[in-house]
């Protein structure tokens, strides 16, 4: 199973006797997944015995594909997800305009192979693309990295 | 899990998401940056605000009429990146317009308006939307690419300069919002190119789209007063400030697509007035009708 702490999208978390507070932060601007989120932390801090759950959400720093965990790459992967590449620090300044899509390589989550196109840079999801495998065919999900 | 949702929301349930962020988010209730009048702060926080809601409004309605799945879905998808561009910014203007009531009258509660009062409850002059936002594209594939071209251009290169503004929360929108308006612009500017340099027909329809949308570029580098003081403090950008590059990418990208930069004149202001003094072309009316509806017939309401 994917976690949350997987995705990186817990900031911090801090507990004080049967209190506890996590810190969480949404992947786009708009992630309508934030509020299951927050009430699956809700749900599970309660469950485990914590009287007094609050859960904040911070916007800054932005979240970055790169904050997902080797264990989390491996699991996207084990789902058939093509995880994000590492991208590092970013140059700062005006962002360039990319006219031509970069000719990243993606390998298939199924097959493995390099060869993959991208169907559409958006996907059932703000965080992912989709792709297809030209060698098995298979259309996939990549979660895109920002 | 759905009992879990209902409870957790239980009386203070809300149009939005069923909760209002304002009460979450810790960056929302940043104190004002020193010498910033929080009247002016507010002002600024619903142009920014507008901006991404009403934009992402005309986006949002391609649902069901984009001309292929993956497009519906790209609109869709930028037509969330800035409803939750927006959010942020609404919340953010409701928070500090309270501390600006505050400080003006004594009976005052404090607490200004929250984002949903924000988005359903204001009339159309309460909008500090540029006119570019509020256009119609009259479900034109080709008007809707030429709008967020030039949108996402000047959005991304005004985020870009706000990432250092003195507002914490400005600064965290403009944070997250390159990175979204980055992919806005690259997902407009390759249809521009698709269109402009395809066949004869993409080609006269594309131009034909920008000739239309080139009368609100103008407005576009306009500065208010409320952006000129801000952008003393430190807060704002100064809008006029972006033209150069916005030009420089926008001509990149119409070249690239053998697209002639239309020579339109630019829509007049009104006295002196337009979208960001709450002046706005017919169109407002008919995306506030259609946005505002719902929680207006049925105030308060949940599900």
């Amino acid at each position: 199973m994917l976690t949350l702490d997987d995705l990186g999208v817990i900031r911090g978390v801090e507990t004080d006797g049967d209190a506890v507070t996590v810190t969480i932060t949404p992947t786009y601007s708009g992630c309508p997944a934030i509020e299951v989120m927050r009430d699956d932390l809700r749900l599970a801090l309660t469950g485990a015995g914590f009287a007094h759950v609050e859960v904040r959400t911070v916007f800054s720093p932005p979240w970055s594909t790169d904050w997902i965990s080797d264990g989390g790459r491996r699991k996207l992967h084990e789902h058939g997800i093509a995880p994000p590449d590492r991208i590092g620090l970013k140059a700062s300044g005006p962002v360039p305009l990319t006219l031509v899509a970069p000719a990243a390589v993606v390998r298939c989550p199924q097959c493995g192979s390099p060869a993959t196109d991208e169907l559409s840079r958006f996907g059932a999801t703000a965080c992912t693309a989709l792709r297809r495998c030209t060698a098995c065919r298979e259309p996939f999900e990549h979660v895109k990295e920002i | 899990m759905y009992d879990a949702l209902t409870e957790e929301h239980g009386a203070d349930a809300q149009w939005a998401f069923g909760t209002g962020i304002e009460d979450v988010a810790a960056e929302i209730t940043s104190p004002v940056p020193d010498g910033v009048d929080p009247a002016d702060l507010a002002e600024y926080c619903l142009m920014l605000g507008d901006d991404a809601l009403v934009t992402g409004h005309r986006l949002s309605e391609w649902v069901s009429n984009a001309p292929e799945l993956e497009e519906e879905v790209a609109l869709a998808n930028t037509a969330l990146d800035l409803l939750g561009q927006a959010r942020v910014l609404l919340s953010r203007a409701g928070h500090v317009e309270g501390l600006s009531s505050m400080a003006g009258s004594a009976g005052s509660t404090g607490r200004g308006r929250d984002e949903d009062a924000l988005a359903y409850l204001r009339t159309e002059a309460q909008f500090r939307n540029v006119a570019m936002a509020e256009i119609g594209d009259e479900l034109d594939f080709a008007r809707a690419i030429a709008r967020l071209l030039i949108f996402s251009s000047w959005r991304l290169a005004v985020l870009q300069r706000l990432l250092g503004s003195t507002d914490p929360v400005i600064a965290a929108v403009a944070g997250k919002g390159v990175k979204e308006l980055a992919y806005h612009r690259d997902y407009a500017a390759r249809w521009t190119l698709r269109l402009g340099d395809g066949t004869d027909v993409s080609h006269a329809k594309m131009q034909d789209a920008l000739e239309r949308v080139w009368p609100y570029v103008e407005e576009l580098f306009r500065t208010s007063d409320v952006e000129r003081r801000l952008a003393g403090a430190g807060v704002a950008v100064d809008p006029a400030d972006t033209r150069v590059e916005v030009d420089a990418v926008l001509d990149e990208v119409l070249a690239a697509a053998t697209l002639e930069r239309p020579k339109r004149p630019p829509i007049g202001t009104i006295a002196g007035r337009g979208g960001r003094q709450g002046v706005h072309t017919e169109h407002l009316g008919h995306v506030l009708a259609e946005m505002q509806s719902l929680a207006r017939q049925h105030p308060g309401a949940t599900w």
